[in-house]
């Protein structure tokens, strides 16, 4: 079983930072990020990945709030990731970046980077965004607002359609860069005065309905070849997403039965993609709150919802209990075709440390995680090989 | 009475992708693995350097229409390394360079203020422009913009920026968990910006970093680039590293400051600068050659002939006479993605010039361009370098120097073991960095903790 944890703030639940242990005067400093990933590599896990997006943190739908109870403000994070890759050498790290608003040009060579400077460890979580207050902070495109009420009218799935197809374009202009460069590109040929054989540096000429990509990438191909690609996706059109573009899907599943339903349906859309060949894996988001025993976890929560004054629910399904039961869900969705789970601590460090020091022996226990970093990079943790290059398939073709 | 004696300040430029890079030599390394970055930054480090300075670009130069490969080639992300080079530093500046013309405010403020919570205040932003549309090309933006609208357009993409790293001013998180209250400021970061460039407005959502905001570096050279730097900027990058040019330089740039109401030493200049050492005069004169010729191989020879006349002179012989036809005046076709060819603004004069030379001194092409393009800054033995260094700091001449290594990444460290002890010796360079922050260890003023806004008088001032 794969297993990762979604770092934000201080935990998932927006009154976590009120915590005995939470440490909410550290969220911008590099110290509490390094002790996080830290945490997360003592447990073995597969990779951590960092929420971001490019507007200050909202419990509305869409639109800013006012509250002054709840984290607000953050990093960017793609540098945190930046920042605790030197410092910790096994676990996988996947910041999240908006495509909506943002070049894959850049985004293509900071996650290469990134892939150098953690040895192959990076990955990307794409994310779009349609709220009129982010197209505000760009000036350059605006949407309509948004509302829950509209979802599902012609005009909001047409809205919803062209962010998912611009972030699929957006995918390959990254993946298509990330191979602009053939691994052995670089020669330095002293005879010849030559740094790089040029025939093996290609331009990508992508030209799409919503931005043109010269290439090459300024940037040599980085060590796993092609980063993870990782999406979060709750419905249809989301699944297309990940089933055309991504390595990891990342699914918000209510029971075993809807896992299987939602697996099956990205690998329908994956067959429809020409991708059937391809390993994708779908893991399941839980945001999880543990506990010595089922009714302790109850209360921590239950504790936490008076402080934030409402009962915390969130797209994916909210899970208290302890270790042991969390376990045997995480076996049970497996059976359901879940390759893995993306964990969402409740609160931090609380529930990261019972993941990484409860959860993960108990799952060690039962033969399903573990016990040991044997993988040379990320891909690799994952079972995934490293891609050919696609230019380099093209120069071998003699036509 | 003589005047106290000026600090000097030092920083380190990882070797780029020109041809003052040595990349065939045995001891070169790679210009991509963090291994490489980490050891010039460790190197700096340890030799009290005040900062770690990374270039970029954004298209790989072409030459005759082929990408250009004899220099190096590539380059890392320039945030995603100066983060991770804040994980293995401690007191060392960390410079980027970024261009204001493919990047938006939003972000690129976002990026800095991170970097500098990340790095516990030790961010600065050397911000450039460039309007080619041949850049442009890998960028959602393409290549609109027209040259004469780049200088325009970085102002205020840096007083926009500005304005959204002030948009917190440093009280708002009160993270008291008894009280419930994380935010003392229901609407944190507000910012509203409405210009020809950037019509923008909402909430910044990183809060206020360390240093309020980066070090602004500026490295334009006209009048114009002078002037944005008088303006704006807390250093310049220069190019004017010798005596009397250097002098000059300084003497102008720091007298265009009191416009704006600000005082000299509000604005340091930093030319880059490179050096030769051995352990006598006379042999670093002789490695200064040696390293002079790896540099300019017969192929580049002609490619640097190819970038004043413009034209294909791929059948010329490197050890051959200069070429008697003349330079293509026309628009720059020959190199792409290469600022350095606006320099030769009189093509046909310059190439009058370097044919006079070349008779005169029998030269050939390679010789000629040998002669005529990069001596190395500093040639000498340690003590002389120490000595030449000083000598141009307290003439006035600069406030310190960027120092570009011709090897990758060893090629600071011969200088850090001994020339930096004889700058201690001499009193000129500090032994333990002062402050916390780079603007301390540059000797800047800490920005109040709402920062005065950037100037936004120099439209008026500069017409």
């Amino acid at each position: 079983m794969h297993l990762s944890v979604a770092l934000d703030g201080a935990g998932w639940h927006p009154a976590a930072w009120r915590e005995p242990r939470a440490r909410p005067a550290d969220l911008l400093t590099a110290g509490y990020w390094t002790d996080l990933v830290t945490e997360a590599e003592r447990g073995l896990l597969d990779f951590v990945t960092f929420e971001d997006g490019l507007s200050l943190q909202s419990s509305r739908f869409g639109e800013p709030d006012q509250r002054t109870d709840q984290v607000r403000g953050r990093l960017d994070a793609v540098l945190i990731a930046a920042r605790v890759a030197p410092l910790t050498r096994h676990v996988g790290l996947i910041p999240t970046a908006v495509v909506t608003h943002t070049e894959p040009f850049h985004i293509s060579k900071a996650i290469a980077t990134l892939d150098y400077v953690s040895e192959g460890r990076a990955g990307l979580r794409v994310k779009v965004s349609r709220t009129p207050h982010e197209a505000a902070h760009f000036g350059r495109r605006t949407f309509p607002p948004l509302s829950l009420a509209d979802r599902g009218t012609p005009a909001a799935a047409q809205e919803l359609a062209d962010a998912f197809d611009e972030a699929a374009d957006y995918v390959q202009v990254v993946r298509q860069l990330w191979d602009s460069w053939e691994d052995d590109a670089e020669i330095r040929d002293g005879a010849t005065g030559r740094f790089i054989d040029i025939g093996k540096l290609h331009y990508i000429d992508f030209s799409g309905r919503w931005f043109s990509v010269k290439g090459p990438s300024i940037t040599p191909r980085p060590p796993q070849g092609q980063p993870v690609v990782a999406a979060l996706a709750h419905a249809s059109v989301p699944y297309q997403l990940v089933a055309r573009s991504a390595d990891i899907g990342f699914v918000t599943p209510h029971d075993s039965a809807h896992a299987r339903q939602i697996v099956s349906e990205i690998r329908g859309a994956q067959q429809h993609a020409g991708r059937a060949d391809e390993p994708l894996h779908v893991f399941g988001d839980l945001v999880v709150f543990l506990g010595t025993d089922a009714a302790a976890a109850r209360r921590r929560k239950e504790r936490l919802d008076d402080l934030a004054g409402a009962v915390y629910t969130s797209d994916a399904l909210v899970f208290t209990g302890t270790a042991a039961e969390l376990a045997d869900l995480l076996l049970a969705w497996q059976q359901a075709g879940l390759a893995g789970f993306r964990l969402r601590p409740g609160a931090i460090p609380d529930d990261l440390e019972a993941i990484t020091r409860d959860l993960v022996p108990e799952l060690q226990r039962r033969g399903a995680f573990r016990r040991a970093y044997e993988a040379p990079d990320l891909r690799a943790l994952l079972g995934l090989s490293r891609p050919a290059n696609r230019y380099a398939t093209l120069a071998e073709d003699p036509a | 009475m003589t005047k106290p004696l000026k600090q000097i300040h030092l920083a380190a430029h990882f070797p780029g992708v020109n041809n003052t890079t040595v990349w065939s030599d045995p001891r070169a390394g790679s210009h991509i693995e963090f291994s490489s970055f980490a050891h010039l930054a460790r190197t700096a480090e340890r030799a009290k350097f005040d900062f770690f300075f990374l270039a970029e670009g954004l298209r790989l130069r072409e030459q005759r229409g082929r990408i250009y490969d004899l220099d190096v080639v590539g380059r890392p992300d320039t945030f995603t390394v100066l983060a991770a080079l804040a994980a293995v530093t401690d007191h060392l500046g960390l410079a980027g360079t970024i261009n204001s013309t493919f990047n938006e405010p939003y972000e690129v403020a976002r990026q800095f203020a991170t970097l500098d919570h990340l790095s516990g205040g030790r961010a600065a932003w050397n911000v450039v422009t460039s309007w080619d549309a041949f850049t442009g090309e890998n960028f959602r933006r393409g290549g609109f913009l027209p040259q004469e609208a780049r200088y325009e357009r970085a102002r205020t993409f840096l007083r926009t920026a500005c304005e959204l790293f002030d948009s917190w001013h440093g009280d708002e998180i009160a993270a008291d968990k008894q009280a419930g209250v994380f935010l003392a400021d229901p609407r944190p970061g507000r910012f509203s910006h409405h210009d020809a460039h950037f019509d923008i407005s909402g909430q910044f959502d990183v809060p206020r970093s360390p240093q309020g905001r980066p070090v602004i570096f500026q490295a334009g050279d006209s009048d114009e680039g002078r002037e944005f730097a008088a303006s704006s900027a807390d250093a310049i990058f220069s190019r004017h590293g010798t005596l009397a040019d250097g002098q000059a330089f300084y003497a102008d740039v720091k007298g265009r400051l009191a416009r704006y109401g600000r005082t000299p030493d509000q604005l340091l200049i930093l030319p880059a600068a490179t050096f030769v050492l051995a352990d006598t005069d006379a042999e670093a004169a002789d490695l200064a050659h040696d390293v002079r010729l790896q540099q300019v191989s017969g192929a580049t020879a002609i490619a640097f002939l190819e970038q004043l006349w413009n034209r294909d002179l791929s059948g010329y012989d490197p050890d051959g006479p200069l070429p008697e036809i003349d330079p293509d005046v026309g628009e720059h076709t020959i190199a792409r993605g290469r600022a350095s060819v606006r320099m030769h603004r009189d093509p046909l004069a310059t190439a009058r010039d370097w044919r006079a030379k070349a008779a005169a001194e029998n030269l050939s092409i390679r010789e000629l361009i040998v002669a005529v393009t990069g001596r190395q800054s500093f040639i000498g033995s340690a003590s002389t370098v120490a000595a030449d260094i000083d000598k141009l700091v307290q003439a006035d001449a600069s406030d310190g120097f960027i120092l570009v290594p011709h090897i990758t990444p060893g090629g600071l460290d011969e200088f850090a073991d001994k020339v930096v002890p004889l700058l201690q010796e001499r009193g000129v360079f500090r032994t333990e960095y002062e402050g916390s922050t780079l603007r301390a260890n540059l000797g800047l003023e800490p920005l109040p903790g709402k920062a005065v806004p950037v100037q936004s008088g120099f439209s008026r001032a500069a017409s």
